[in-house]
């Protein structure tokens, strides 16, 4: 659905669930998954409805994912850093995982 | 909600608070027929009920006044057809469990003063036994797996229970909207005087005129409570809860100062403060709860605070309840409470059928007078 409108700055390597995705410097975690196609980031803890990043400015709360084994971090407000392991959450988090 | 027009509106009994313990009671009187308006502040009344830990809770009630041991699990045993009454009428379910709940000692020292107060609470005169008892670190992880190894033991009352107290709240109201009562917010009551058998209350925005009252205004009931010839010794007093991020359901019984709600929060609470003032917040207390909670659940380490906030309780001056009828003013109640949570089916079910045929049952609330202030006039 997206893409970017220059390939700007080097490529830094991430994973998604996993999965090595490339993003460039000065990506935050949620533009990242934007720009790799990735359209939802987690499912609601209540009612599991699919939600991606909304606001991009740390407001909507709703590009909630866990980087480096910490979970619910906002996914705008976090740049990406090479080797960065991002997990999308699945409903409530599992406490002490 | 409807706030309808009262020109020469009558009502049969107006109750005065809007928050939990004044909603459940004018369900209650409507549920007997009564018409009822209920008078409350605006949106800024300092409110126990946006606040409360939510607990439907038993072990520990009753030291000092031991009938309050068995008001306290008459309520917690018409908890659940009070709770079926309410989804009958709204289609909400606010959640009711009753699986037991713990209060858990990180420390021998913590435990022995906590198994003292249990044998405290059961050797009074008239007790009725609730089945509270001491459990080993070994009996408690093997109901709540999860707890650290600093937890040495607790006690488990299997009457114990908890509710979703904010959707207890909105379903209240949606079901005295349904019923048509009179909801007037912003309705501040300045006076109550008894002219030609009726009370008249002032309000900001009029007088409201009706055959009873009930004062179910919290703390408040120390202002109204002496306009009727009654009175409400309270020492209001803060606490703080703090929430985490939703999670996957771990705890199976509420703990006094830990439950993990039905949508997957955790909340963490329980502290005390003398204080009035609910919009401040002390950091350390906060502290304090979340790391006797992680101590409790080690699991808790790594998971994020969502909000924090404090309230303040409604407390009488002995933290028992108050529940009284005027001699001076004919039809004027107090019900007031700290527990308008765990009290609130007695007060729907059984409270407000008293005030709707306007006497109180004395052999069930005698000892909740507040003449029991009055050394002379206790008796």
């Amino acid at each position: 659905m997206f893409k970017r409108l220059a390939e700007k700055g080097p490529a830094i390597s991430i994973t998604v669930d996993g999965k090595p995705v490339t993003a460039r410097a000065g990506d935050t975690v949620a533009s990242a998954l934007l720009g790799a196609g990735i359209d939802h980031c987690r499912t609601t803890p209540v009612t599991g409805a699919p939600r991606a990043p909304y606001c991009l400015m740390g407001v909507c709360f709703d590009c909630l994912v866990t980087v480096d084994g910490v979970g619910s971090r906002q996914g705008c407000l976090i740049p990406v850093r090479e080797g960065m392991k991002v997990e999308t959450q699945l409903g409530r988090r599992e406490a002490g995982r | 909600m409807a706030i309808e027009s009262r020109a020469d509106d009558e009502f049969d009994v107006a109750v005065v608070g809007g928050g939990l313990v004044g909603v459940a009671t004018a369900w209650g009187l409507s549920r007997e027929g009564c018409r009822v308006v209920i008078l409350d502040e605006g949106d800024r009344a300092v409110r126990a009920s946006r606040g409360n830990f939510a607990l439907v809770w038993v072990q520990s009630k009753g030291l000092g006044l031991a009938p309050y041991a068995g008001w306290t699990i008459r309520s917690s045993n018409a908890w659940r057809g009070f709770s079926d009454l309410l989804k009958q009428e709204t289609g909400l379910d606010v959640s009711f469990q009753r699986p037991g709940g713990f209060h858990l000692c990180l420390s021998e020292k913590e435990l022995e003063a906590r198994a003292n107060v249990l044998k405290r609470l059961h050797n009074q005169p008239g007790i009725v036994d609730y089945k509270t008892e001491i459990l080993t670190h070994d009996q408690v992880k093997a109901m709540l797996p999860d707890i650290g190894p600093e937890v040495v033991g607790g006690s488990f009352c299997p009457l114990d229970g908890h509710v979703n107290s904010l959707r207890l709240f909105r379903t209240l109201h949606a079901a005295l909207n349904a019923r048509g009562v009179t909801y007037l917010p912003s309705h501040r009551v300045e006076a109550i005087t008894r002219e030609a058998g009726e009370f008249r209350l002032a309000t900001p925005h009029g007088e409201i005129r009706a055959a009873k009252v009930a004062l179910a205004a919290g703390n408040a009931n120390m202002r109204l409570a002496p306009m009727v010839g009654l009175e409400a010794p309270m020492r209001p007093e803060r606490g703080q809860i703090v929430v985490t991020e939703r999670l996957r359901p771990f705890l199976n019984h509420p703990v006094v100062t830990l439950r993990q709600t039905d949508e997957g929060t955790v909340m963490i609470g329980d502290s005390k403060e003398e204080s009035v003032d609910p919009s401040g917040l002390t950091i350390g207390v906060s502290a304090t709860e979340a790391e006797r909670a992680v101590r409790q659940f080690p699991l808790l380490a790594n998971v994020n605070v969502v909000r924090t906030w404090s309230a303040i309780r409604v407390m009488t001056q002995d933290g028992f309840p108050i529940y009284d009828e005027s001699q001076t003013h004919p039809g004027a109640f107090t019900v007031c409470c700290h527990s308008g949570v765990t009290l609130a089916a007695n007060h729907a079910l059984t409270i407000a059928p008293m005030i709707a045929r306007g006497a109180l049952d004395a052999s069930l609330v005698a000892p909740f007078s507040a003449r029991r202030f009055h050394v002379q006039a206790a008796g």
